[in-house]
């Protein structure tokens, strides 16, 4: 203690001790490398996983995945890009040659968060490293000068410096430290759980992203309408519309069917808020496998069916008016089928066609197709009114509205059509004897006859059809995991601190024994110098104080109290 | 079911007489934390000043030496430990608070801290009958999220004072955005109380929106400390290159604690609540996941939180890294707030998806097809 030392070798002795109380990468300057492939290489290995690169590429990615929350997205809203190209005619191509309609699948994008994780892997597997070294080690002895640390404290004591130390080392590893003795002081480190907790963050990461990325390639998600009363078997024929991920495989689809039973929805009955939607239910039969018992549940807006990973979602609901045709002969050609119909508003307005691909001939005994374009409402606002808008989206007055049309539905053309919709090209109007387009509107249990004798339709009900949406995301169980994971290094990393303290004990001139006490953070927290305090009252009770000699032992310890202390090596300020 | 909707609409009535009572008490303390400050500047303080010219001297830290009476002679209970700065960091001892010293300027603080205490509970019980009128959690619109996150801001100032954390000085800031805010919230924003749809029956919609509520508080009182600290900060560095700040620089920065606090204290609470901002947008994705069929689709909603999430892991780096600490870090801080800010408000007003139902009350469920 009494050795004179240069003010920059006491430095370099303080760093020591504040040295790897983290496996942060040091920041140093960037100089260029020596030529050479393998110098540069190694350079821009350096620079890519350097913290201040991590950095940038951190603000990077959240820069650029700010314009795919302004733009529309394919992957979120397909109709609203189209709508997009349609209105900018010059700033459409642009957009599509820089990705901007799928940002989070651009290359650009792609580019910034795989460089973020390659960075990422090549951080912290060196840290793992240096942390299982630290951890095989022991904490670095006490630094010369204890006085210079951010917390410190002295006294003399009549006990010995050998039974000071012994009850220090007792008292620090009861204290859970990784405490030793090294000379004249004890070195403890305890908090190692920060580091712990920050790799283990950082690779959760990881496997957040590997999940995610799974999922994106395996996933698949298709949409079909089920009336009351039908079923769906989950095979790719049996879907309305479906999607995929890159690596999907037709055997991944998991194996089972369910049949659809009662559909109830409930809606606000009045007030300002008349007609919102409160529940929506579906009663479901279902059995797993090709040959499975059947099960009976209900499918709830927030609450899907899980079948092996794939989730059954109800995701909307419509009428279906149930309808039957007879043809000029009298003949049943459309026997009681429900026609789904296509929601329009929040109180369910309706639209969609009814087709009758065979079995119809006219007055003339000719085989023709027909067409009707429908329109219905659960409530109808009443008449005179005017209005086909439905009033309220439960079924109180129901109307069907219907235009008549005949000919060739030109189903047959090859071309895919929409069930919902009429392709007039080849479809004649029927007249009425105005001369004008036969249309009607009718109450359940009403017929429309059409002119001329060509036949009838009869509205007969209603029933009530669901939309499921049948996906599944491979992988979505290890993303949970990843996220558990994270938020629990998250807070390890960032809740537990990482310290030292050191203890020494050393017989002064006087015979009496003087005790050094100091700690040091990673960061310069409060809680670093209450803890010490605490440490060193409970040290005092084993080794109480000495009078004091009258003259401050410390006093020409110091000799320049303007010098100030050095930090932990990257330590929060 | 007349009868029900008749106590809904009482409640929400009362609901929305305690919300202007709590404005018009939060307005009085509005005038009281001025007068704190009017007062405060009356006193002569200079303590930064000084200490920045005169040789530092090491302070000692908690714990304070306490001395016992032991048969006449003074024993130390426990040795007394020295706090020296970091290399580097400025030394400056922290400023007397908005009342700066002042005995009057001190009285009109602590009325002001009951009267924001008092109209917090005001509000508080406008949050809770609104919530039991409408018989659920109390956010599924803005009128609803801003009367709740207001409240819960104030709430978080005042466990923060309870916990004799140094923040009195927060005040008058946090006051005048509260009133601001609730002004918004019953001019705009209102909407009349209804019950939820569908999609928003999830009990994640209660984990998931008080999470996030209570994290733009904590965020919120995060960032105007670290708008402080940027003031004092040049402030400090004025002084100890030699230059005279302005008068009313001086005055009311003189009182604030110093820049180092400031920083470390925005640091801290920035940093305490990041954990539960990740499990807010966790909690979020499974929600999603129940309710669309994904638990990450890229909605605005979703890519505003991933954005904000980003930028505060940039802004703990950046802590972490030597050359970004101090003023840089306390840029991409506000950075960070700014974004998380867009997304409560610009996301909600002028983006639309799938969390559109937040400011107009209509169904999640149109969007999807409902
Ligand atoms: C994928 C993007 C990343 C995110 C979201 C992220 C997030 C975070 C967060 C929130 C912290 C604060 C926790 C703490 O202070 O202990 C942190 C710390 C840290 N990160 Fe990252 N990080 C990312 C990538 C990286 C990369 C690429 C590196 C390496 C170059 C890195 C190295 C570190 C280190 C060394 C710390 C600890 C600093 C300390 O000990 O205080 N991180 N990270």
């Amino acid at each position: 203690m009494t050795k004179t030392t240069t003010p920059a070798a006491e430095d370099q002795d303080l760093g020591a001790a504040g040295s790897q109380l983290s496996t942060a990468p040091s920041e140093e300057a960037p100089n260029l490398p020596a030529l050479g492939v393998i110098g540069w290489a190694r350079w821009f290995w350096r620079q890519l996983t350097s913290m201040r690169v991590a950095l940038l590429l951190l603000l990077l990615l959240s820069l650029a995945a700010i314009p795919g929350s302004l733009i529309p997205q394919t992957g979120v809203d397909a109709t609203q890009v189209a709508d997009f190209r349609q209105r900018h005619t010059t700033l459409g191509p642009v957009y599509d040659k820089l990705g901007l309609f799928h940002v989070y699948s651009s290359v650009w994008f792609s580019a910034i968060y795989i460089l973020l994780f390659v960075s990422l892997i090549g951080c912290i597997v060196p840290r793992t490293w240096q942390f299982v070294g630290q951890l095989r080690g022991r904490p670095p002895g006490a630094p010369r000068r204890l006085t210079r640390l951010p917390a410190h404290t002295t006294w003399r004591t009549e006990t010995d410096p050998e039974q000071v130390r012994e009850a220090a080392l007792a008292l620090l590893k009861k204290r859970r430290f990784r405490a030793h003795t090294a000379g004249d002081a004890v070195a403890a480190e305890k908090g190692y759980l920060r580091e712990v907790g920050n790799l283990l963050f950082h690779l959760a990461l990881i496997l957040m992203l590997v999940a995610f990325a799974w999922g994106q390639l395996f996933k698949y998600e298709g949409n079909k309408l089920v009336l009351e009363g039908d079923g769906f078997a989950n095979t790719l024929t049996q879907y309305d519309d479906f999607k995929s991920g890159n690596l999907f495989t037709q055997d991944d689809l998991d194996s089972f069917s369910f049949k659809l039973g009662d559909f109830r929805g409930t809606y606000e009955p009045s007030g300002p808020n008349r007609g919102t939607a409160r529940t929506f239910e579906a009663d479901l039969t279902y059995s797993v496998g090709a040959f499975g018992a059947e099960q009976k549940t209900t499918v709830q807006v927030n609450e899907p069916l899980d079948i092996g990973g794939s989730k059954v979602y109800l995701v909307s609901h419509g009428y279906a008016p149930v309808v039957t045709v007879r043809d000029a002969s009298g003949k049943v050609v459309l026997d009681k089928e429900a026609v789904p119909l296509l929601p329009q508003d929040g109180n369910i307005t309706s639209t969609g066609a009814i087709k009758v691909m065979d079995g119809y001939r006219n007055a003339d005994g000719e085989r023709e197709q027909l067409g009707f374009q429908a329109f219905f409402v659960p409530t109808f606002a009443g008449e005179g009114s005017g209005t086909m808008l439905s009033q309220f989206p439960a079924l109180l007055n129901p109307r069907l509205a219907l235009n008549a049309y005949h000919g060739d539905l030109g189903v047959d053309s090859g071309i895919p059509q929409s069930v919902y919709q009429l392709d007039k090209t080849h479809l004649k109007e029927f007249k009425d004897s105005d001369g004008e387009l036969a249309k009607q509107r009718l109450k359940v249990g009403e017929t429309m006859e059409l002119p001329g004798g060509q036949g009838s339709i009869t509205f007969e009900g209603v029933q009530e059809w669901a939309g499921f949406q049948i996906a599944k995301q491979p992988a979505s169980g290890w993303a949970l995991a990843g996220a558990v994971a994270a938020i629990l290094g998250l807070s390890a990393s960032l809740f537990v601190q990482r310290r030292r303290v050191w203890v020494r004990a050393v017989r002064g001139a006087d015979g009496v024994t003087v005790v050094e006490m100091a700690g040091l953070g990673r960061s310069e927290s409060a809680k670093v110098p209450e803890e010490l305090g605490d440490l060193a009252g409970l040290l005092y009770e084993r080794a109480p104080g000495a009078p004091d000699p009258g003259q401050d032992p410390e006093a020409d310890q110091e000799p320049d109290p303007t010098h100030s202390a050095v930090p932990a090596e990257g330590a929060e300020k | 079911m007349t009868l029900a909707a008749a106590t809904h609409e009482n409640l929400a009535n009362i609901s929305n007489t305690l919300i202007y009572s709590a404005m018009a008490v939060y307005t009085l303390a509005f005038f009281a934390y001025i007068a704190e400050w009017l007062f405060g500047s009356r006193s002569k303080v200079g303590r930064t000043a000084a200490a920045l010219t005169e040789p530092r001297e090491e302070k000692a830290a908690a714990p304070a030496v306490t001395a016992r009476k032991a048969g006449g002679t003074a024993v130390l209970e426990r040795p007394k430990v020295t706090v020296r700065a970091t290399a580097g960091a400025r030394d400056v001892p922290d400023g007397p608070g908005a009342h700066g010293g002042s005995e009057q300027g001190d009285l009109y603080g602590r009325i002001a801290v009951s009267l924001t205490a008092l109209g917090f509970l005001l509000a508080f019980g406008g949050v809770l009958c609104r919530a039991l009128s409408v018989e659920r959690a109390p956010w599924g619109n803005m009128y609803e999220f801003n009367i709740t996150f207001s409240t819960t801001a104030v709430g978080v100032y005042l466990l923060l004072l309870a916990l004799k954390t140094n923040v009195r000085w927060l005040g008058l800031f946090l006051i005048t955005t509260v009133l601001l805010d609730l002004g918004l919230a019953v001019t705009v924003l209102y909407t009349e109380s209804d019950q939820l749809v569908p999609a928003l029956h999830s009990y994640w919609l209660w984990i998931h929106v008080s999470t996030a509520i209570l994290c733009g508080a904590v965020f919120y009182v995060g960032a105007v400390s670290t708008i402080l600290y940027l003031f004092r900060d040049s402030y400090e560095n004025k002084l100890a290159g030699g230059g005279t700040p302005g008068r009313f620089a001086t005055s009311f920065l003189e009182r604030l604690p110093a820049a180092a606090s400031l920083d470390k204290f925005s640091y801290r609470v920035n940093a305490a609540v990041f954990p539960l901002w990740t499990f807010t947008i966790v909690a979020g994705a499974i929600w999603a996941g129940d309710a669309w069929g994904r638990y990450w689709g890229w909605d605005p909603k979703e890519t505003w939180s991933f954005i904000t999430w980003v930028a505060y892991a940039g802004y703990l780096h950046a802590r972490a890294t030597a050359g970004w600490k101090g003023r840089k870090a306390a840029y991409l801080a506000l950075l960070a707030f700014a974004c998380w800010l867009f997304n409560y408000y610009g996301v909600n007003m002028f983006v639309s998806g799938k969390h559109s139902y937040a400011d107009v009350g209509l169904g999640v469920l149109q969007a999807a097809g409902f």
